[in-house]
């Protein structure tokens, strides 16, 4: 179990998935793939049919991560088990404008003759149904943001989003995890500030990175938000607001993460 | 590929009171970067006995034991931590971001720096600008000071101690005996980082003995263009194109024999800046204000796939629109902004008056790994001597003054008397107290 304290707190194990969840995470200041590498794991380990967009890195680096974490990615792909997107690889063909141009290609808004995610989203239409002998399907994204430095729209993106929810969450009972990057200042990005915002008020669990509010420390790597909405019969409906709140600190190892209360990182007691 | 930040960070525990080490700092080693190449490099399968491995080296942060069994490129090494190659100056298919200061003379120089590292390692150097012709840029490396050891052993891997330098017991000061070094030892027998008399100009000879490719943006961009659009404009794509023209036709992706593979080394100056056809510098709501972006995410896919190491410039205190640079500063694996006190009020602050500039760490590289190597500290400051580049912790001058001393220690009397007195009376008056 990787994220022990994390995943007792939030009821998540590899024995039992939540169905029809989009967890939301989030950093400012701070550097999350950690926790996108972490879900990765668990989604992979408790048999669940993974389309990952890996849109920032090479495939290599996540399959390096994944093996300190216990899990094999090549083996994974090749079993079928995971559908990965290496967004890299065809980038630059498709930033040069190399090679026919055809809505097949799922990094074909690079070419700017499209405006919107279409191709992208076809795609993970593609990789998510006809599960077979893995279920459910998880959607994980790393990262939404990087899209705006690339020439989308908010807007796009959140149609992306939307689009993607409804197929995962709703129409296949999934989860769906994706990763969305801002910058220091809360006022001034107009592009992730914005979809952070519409993102949340989607989402059922809110995970925010933070660095500390009080500078930098070796040890502490910063503070993770998370909020999350109330299940059960005395739940508000799915527009509920994220009511339960819980803040902690952690810090990143070679293998791991470890969470904890505020104040009681081993380096402070 | 993905182009990473440049590294940097060899950062020197400096200390007013450590008697007995020598300073010894080397920019090519401070711009550590513990990336690893994207490609995995396949296991040759067999220890070369001429492969720079290192042994455990527990002095700094940065270094870690070394594994053998990779293939050997001559000025590379493996970092144990994640199996990648190591460049001095940073890590294959990273590339470095280095945020100019406001003059562009240090980051400048740091440029010259990663460009004569790679002649000096006989790595292939391709240089892109816009504002000065890159051949005016070569003809300007920094001289490299080499020991009297003859090429040949370059290859000869002759495993040294990587805490060569010289402890010394302190004597006075103790207590700092128990920090841990941050620096890096170099071992100039292993060629891992060399150090450069900025004064004196690299010899022709060793310049012209390496390959150089160059883009030199006035003489590319063709008079009309018809872009059709494109999140990326037309002088970044062009440039983006040479490089990946350049990859494949030398086989740095991975396409060339295994004996004869190279790293190739890109530097990029003054991205951003209107040279290159940005109005990102100009506009606080550019037309463009992706192309940069773009740019740097061809390029950082370009790096991943290949043998390649970048460092990149850019003028960010033009950038009027913060997000962007925090876009940029995030496709990039290592980000470092240095802010000179030339021109400032900074340079007559007598605080600062061991220094010519702040370095901020803005981020540090964690490819296939989780964890990222963060520096102790992120207070660090630059200075450029005659024969190095140095990077050290910021630290306070000694409190040498006498008027100070004096003022503290009537107080210190004062405070012991009153201390005293609540104690239940000794005889202390005017006492001097010496912590």
């Amino acid at each position: 179990m990787m994220l022990p304290d994390l995943g007792s707190l939030l009821g998540f194990s590899t024995e039992k998935i939540e169905k029809g969840d989009f967890i939301l995470l989030s950093d400012r200041n701070a550097d999350a793939s950690f926790l996108i590498n972490h879900f990765l794991s668990l989604y992979l380990r408790a048999g669940c049919k993974v389309c990952f967009l890996g849109l920032v890195q090479s495939f290599s680096h996540y399959s390096a991560v994944a093996l300190r974490l216990g899990v094999n990615l090549v083996q994974a792909r090749e079993q079928g088990q995971l559908v990965f997107l290496e967004g890299l690889k065809d980038s630059v063909g498709q930033l040069l404008q190399q090679g026919p141009d055809s809505e097949a290609y799922p990094m074909g808004f690079l070419r700017g003759s499209q405006t919107d995610l279409r191709s992208l989203f076809r795609f993970v239409q593609r990789s998510v149904g006809g599960a077979g002998e893995w279920s459910p399907s998880i959607l994980l994204v790393d990262d939404l943001s990087v899209l705006l430095s690339l020439g989308v729209s908010v807007e796009a993106i959140l149609d992306f989003s939307h689009y993607c929810r409804t197929t995962v969450c709703h129409q296949l009972q999934g989860n769906m995890v994706m990763l969305v990057r801002v910058g220091e200042d809360e006022d001034d990005e107009e592009g992730p500030e914005l979809l952070l915002k519409a993102l949340t008020h989607q989402c059922s669990l809110a995970l925010s990175i933070q660095g500390l509010p009080t500078g930098y420390c070796r040890d502490i790597h910063g503070q993770v938000e998370v909020r999350w909405k109330e299940r059960g019969p005395g739940a508000a409906g799915p527009g509920g607001a994220l009511a339960q709140k819980k803040l902690l600190q952690y810090k990143v190892h070679d293998k791991g993460v470890s969470f904890f209360a505020r104040g009681t990182s081993s380096a402070v007691l | 590929m993905l182009a990473e930040s440049g590294i940097l960070l060899s950062v020197r525990s400096g200390s007013p009171f450590l008697i007995g080490s020598p300073e010894r700092s080397d920019v090519s080693l401070l711009v550590k970067v513990l990336m690893n190449m994207a490609m995995s490099v396949s296991n040759t399968g067999e220890r070369r006995s001429q492969q720079n491995t290192r042994p455990a080296c527990n002095t700094t942060s940065f270094q870690k034991k070394s594994r053998s069994k990779l293939v050997s490129i001559p000025g590379t090494r493996p970092s144990v931590q994640n199996g990648q190659l190591i460049v001095s100056t940073g890590v294959t298919s990273l590339d470095y971001v280095i945020e100019e200061d406001k003059y562009d003379s240090y980051s400048r120089m740091l440029l010259k720096y990663f460009l004569a590292e790679g002649v000096v390692c006989g790595h292939h150097v391709f240089l892109g600008s816009a504002r000065d012709p890159p051949d005016e840029i070569m003809q300007d490396l920094p001289a490299p000071i080499l020991d009297d050891i003859p090429s040949n052993a370059v290859n000869m891997g002759q495993v040294t101690a990587c805490d060569s330098e010289d402890q010394g017991s302190m004597k006075i000061a103790w207590r700092y005996q128990n920090l841990p070094k941050v620096q890096t030892a170099l071992a100039s027998s292993s060629r891992f980082g060399h150090y450069y008399d900025a004064s004196k100009t690299m010899a022709r000879e060793l310049r012209e003995a390496v390959k150089c490719s160059t883009f030199f943006l006035p003489h590319e961009l063709p008079a009309e263009s018809h872009a059709e659009p494109s999140p990326i404009s037309e002088a970044y794509r062009l440039l983006l194109r040479s490089i990946q023209e350049l990859i494949r036709q030398e086989g740095f992706d991975g396409t060339a024999p295994q004996k004869s593979r190279n790293i190739l080394r890109i530097g990029l100056h003054s991205l951003g800046s209107p040279l290159w056809a940005d109005d990102i510098c100009c506009e606080e709501k550019p037309t463009q204000a992706s192309s940069l972006t773009s740019f740097l995410y061809g390029l950082r896919a370009l790096l991943r796939s290949s043998l390649c190491t970048c460092m990149v410039t850019v003028p960010s205190h033009l950038i009027q629109n913060r997000a962007i640079m925090d876009r940029v500063t995030r496709l990039c694996d290592t980000a470092i902004a240095l802010e000179s006190f030339r021109g400032s009020e900074r340079e007559t602050n007598p605080l600062y008056k061991d220094y010519h500039g702040l370095l901020h760490v803005k981020q540090t590289p964690h490819l296939n790994c989780l964890v990222c190597e963060a520096p102790d500290t992120k207070d660090l400051a630059f200075k450029l001597k005659r024969k190095q580049f140095s990077i050290e912790r910021l630290h306070l001058p000694p409190d040498l003054s006498d008027t100070v001393s004096r003022s503290s220690k009537a107080d210190v009397a004062e405070s012991a008397r009153l201390l005293s007195s609540a104690c239940g009376g000794l005889a202390t008056s005017n006492k001097h107290l010496d912590f």
